[in-house]
């Protein structure tokens, strides 16, 4: 499968999505201008991967800022996710988030107990 | 304009403006096109002089959160009326305005809406105004599941968004200008005293 590897800028999120490297991350801020635009290939992309995903899927979400407009988009990730986890596949999701951040602690907690998918929140220190 | 400049006109708009802004403790004021570029600019602006003014980083990131969700507001659900030629509606114009006090930023923005809408925005600002903490998670979670990005590239979240990060009440009022169009003015207060 092709790779998708998008450099973040300080507003839209780097992502890295390369199923051979066992690879899947969306770190980073985002509020883009248009957010459907910069989503779509990703959730095509996952799309295409859920035909033939690897035996195990660990994705890692290390954001630091997202809209609220981007927080819908980020749930249609995590349902595709779903898809996988529940056609059998083994997929554990990272949710990263700077230790003195609760919001984004909380934002975890709120997409942890919309999906059906094992989650897992992991907090790190900045600098 | 007719090209020259009564100066004592000019003095006095600019000194009224200055002890306005300086009353109502404004530290930024725009009012125009919200774009995109816009939104970017006046947000690393402020972060930059929260940074160096030795902000909270948590009331930081509420600041940047709410003024993100205000401007794409306006950018996104603002009309206006040409005051030229009405036939011609321009969208995501507005004023947008942001004070600092000794213990809390405020965001204020004004726009004119067509009537029709207001209704669902009393009831959207209403219904968030009586829940507490626990009841804007529920809402939040139930909109972002049903809900879908508009065209307009808005996922409807923005003011319960809003809510739950400031903890605070949201205020607003609606102008009347005429039949068909109000000016509406929405307000936030974010708390520096965490």
């Amino acid at each position: 499968m092709e790779v998708i590897k998008i450099v973040g800028t300080d507003d839209t999120p780097s992502v890295i999505l390369d199923a051979q490297n066992d690879m899947f991350e969306i770190s980073g801020r985002s509020l883009p201008e248009d957010v459907a635009a910069f989503y779509e290939p990703i959730l095509d992309w996952l799309d295409r991967y859920s035909e033939k995903p690897n035996e195990k899927t660990v994705f890692n979400f290390k954001l630091v800022y997202f809209n609220t407009a981007s927080s819908k988009l980020l749930l249609d990730i995590l349902l595709k996710l779903e898809e996988i986890y529940e056609a059998g596949n083994d997929v554990l999701i990272r949710w990263h988030y700077p230790e003195d951040d609760e919001d984004m602690q909380e934002a975890g907690e709120e997409y942890a107990d919309i999906v059906e998918v094992p989650f897992e929140q992991v907090s790190y220190s900045i600098d | 304009m007719d090209g020259k400049i009564d100066v004592k006109e000019l003095l006095e708009f600019v000194y009224s403006f200055y002890k306005t802004m300086r009353e109502h403790e404004v530290t930024l004021v725009y009012e125009g096109d919200v774009t995109h570029q816009i939104t970017k600019a006046f947000t690393s602006l402020t972060e930059a002089n929260m940074e160096a003014q030795l902000e909270d980083p948590s009331t930081q990131k509420k600041v940047f959160h709410v003024m993100v969700e205000c401007l794409q507001n306006i950018s996104k659900h603002a009309e206006d009326i040409n005051q030229k030629d009405d036939s011609i509606p321009r969208g995501g114009v507005g004023i947008f305005i942001l004070s600092k006090a000794q213990d809390s930023y405020v965001v204020t923005t004004g726009n004119v809406l067509s009537k029709d809408k207001i209704p669902q925005i009393v009831e959207m600002l209403e219904t968030i105004n009586r829940l507490d903490k626990e009841g804007l998670k529920d809402l939040y979670k139930q909109r972002i599941k049903e809900g879908r990005i508009s065209a307009k590239g808005g996922a409807g979240l923005g003011f319960i968004d809003i809510a739950k990060k400031t903890g605070s009440k949201l205020f607003y009022q609606f102008l009347s200008i005429n039949d068909e169009y109000s000016f509406f003015v929405f307000s936030t207060m974010i708390s520096r005293t965490n």
